[in-house]
């Protein structure tokens, strides 16, 4: 069974979103995502100043199994990108909700939060594809 | 559920991720692909590749046979235990698989013994293709040997961490071997072969021995590795992967497998021949080279190879090279290619170095 931290929000495209207060999120890949993927060799990350619609295509994460997109959980700016990511991507694999963050983002509509799942639902939905 | 091998339960006890291949639960890794291919660089790593197909080929026209049935030629093979890397062609010179023969008896005895190693998602058509063409000689027996276990050990210890685990007997044997020479051991077989670039050994071994030969392996310090490892390890060194770098569609000629072909002598007719020396006549319009992108991002087969804006073939295996850094691949291109030409990744062009389909050997970058 993969880690799912009970204080962060999750979406169905396998990423986690913390809340830093403030109106300001970060964001990585599930510890199932990582998993699924195994081990990651580059990650492209967006600029900082960029900004996303929910949805929207924010990075690829390349494992040496498949290149597979991250998606912007929420609509916002970027203020900050984990930049260890460019020399240690396997951060990613070794500690997905921790150093292997990936981008901080500054919400344009707060009120998108209330849409995240939950642990409990994130793990559900893990089971119900597993 | 898949077929299981005789080490399932080991692979359970050692934290393998299991995935289907060909039929069978198999090991992709035990927790890092990338760390996996690191230790058969530099130390040594096992594998199960107990799925593999064993055949032996054994009678007073097994020779012939074998000769007829490959376009290598088993002639060559004159010492016990020397190994033949071979194509076995259809008649338009296609690959029906790629194989390892093995000369197991004295060269040119009476009722010569050849063992012959297919791969294991084509074995039932390997099977029936060996036995359709015993047709036309008197005196040739197939026997499969599905009892055998084989465990690939690989890395520039891995000799010395094998023979650390073996009777003196063994250890000998081992010792005399010769790089693709391989020899039997009271039902054990022990062939300083394998599919990574590296040296080691590949032990085909009863499978009632082969839990407590894995078991003692480990203790002696030798990482058990999963298939995905593999994967990149053969691809850094070069080596083909039947039904992705060729296929029944595919001459030998266009898979770097020009090698593998015996022309000589001229008289001896083996499956695909006449096919083939027409495509030798004419020339193949295509060549399997390889490809490194030195920029980020990772190739991957089925990616699109563009020269001047023209598509001019395809990745056939990519990767990420964990030796190198960097990604590489294979690929079926136009045989006029320049040295450098671009992919389609992803809908972005992006170029790469064009090379000779060979990357890492013995832990050091080849290709220049």
């Amino acid at each position: 069974m993969s880690d799912i931290p009970s204080d962060l929000k999750y979406v169905a495209s396998h990423e986690w979103i913390r809340d830093e207060g403030d109106g300001v999120v970060t964001i990585g890949i599930t510890d199932h995502a990582q998993d699924l993927l195994g081990d990651v060799v580059f990650v492209e990350l967006p600029e900082v100043g960029a900004e996303f619609a929910t949805g929207d295509d924010l990075g690829v994460v390349e494992s040496v199994k498949a290149a597979s997109d991250v998606y912007a959980p929420l609509s916002g700016e970027i203020l900050a990108i984990n930049g260890d990511l460019e020399d240690a991507p396997e951060l990613v694999n070794s500690d997905p909700y921790g150093d292997g963050w990936f981008v901080r983002l500054r919400l344009s509509d707060t009120t998108e939060v209330d849409d995240l799942l939950d642990a409990d639902g994130y793990a559900e939905l893990c089971e119900a594809e597993s | 559920m898949g077929q299981k091998t005789a080490l399932y339960d080991k692979h359970l006890q050692m934290n393998a991720k299991l995935v289907d291949f060909g039929g069978w639960d198999m090991p992709i890794h035990y927790g890092s692909q990338v760390e996996e291919h690191h230790i058969v660089r530099s130390d040594a790593g096992m594998f199960d590749v107990s799925h593999m197909t064993v055949v032996d080929v054994t009678g007073a026209d097994a020779k012939e046979y074998l000769r007829y049935l490959l376009a290598n030629d088993v002639i060559r093979l004159q010492e016990q235990g020397k190994a033949l890397y071979s194509g076995m062609l259809n008649e338009t010179g296609g690959v029906v698989d790629d194989l390892i023969v093995y000369l197991m008896t004295e060269p040119d005895v009476t009722g010569e013994w050849f063992r012959v190693v297919v791969n294991c998602g084509t074995r039932e058509k390997d099977l029936r293709w060996m036995a359709d063409h015993t047709a036309q000689f008197d005196n040739v027996a197939l026997t499969e040997r599905p009892e055998l276990a084989m465990v690939a050990i690989q890395g520039p210890n891995a000799l010395a961490k094998v023979t650390s685990v073996l009777s003196e007997a063994r250890v000998k044997l081992i010792n005399d071997l010769k790089v693709f020479q391989g020899r039997e051991s009271e039902g054990w077989f022990f062939a300083r072969t394998g599919y990574t670039g590296e040296d080691g050994l590949e032990v085909m071994v009863p499978e009632e021995y082969v839990a407590d030969f894995w078991q003692a392996l480990a203790d002696a310090g030798v990482a058990p590795c999963g298939l995905g490892a593999r994967d990149t390890l053969r691809l850094e060194a070069g080596m083909n992967l039947y039904g992705s770098d060729m296929d029944e569609k595919v001459s030998p000629l266009m898979a770097n497998m020009g090698w593998t072909i015996a022309w000589e002598p001229a008289e001896r007719d083996f499956v695909g021949r006449k096919a083939l020396e027409k495509q030798r006549e004419t020339g193949v319009k295509q060549k399997l080279v390889g490809l490194v992108l030195e920029s980020r991002g990772v190739l991957r087969s089925h990616q699109k190879v563009m020269i001047n804006g023209e598509e001019a073939g395809e990745i056939t295996s990519g990767s990420f090279s964990p030796t190198l850094g960097c990604s590489i691949a294979m690929a079926r291109v136009s045989a006029d290619i320049a040295d450098t030409c671009h992919v389609d990744m992803r809908g972005k062009l992006v170029e790469v170095k064009v090379v000779k389909p060979s990357f890492v050997r013995n832990g050091e970058k080849v290709y220049s």
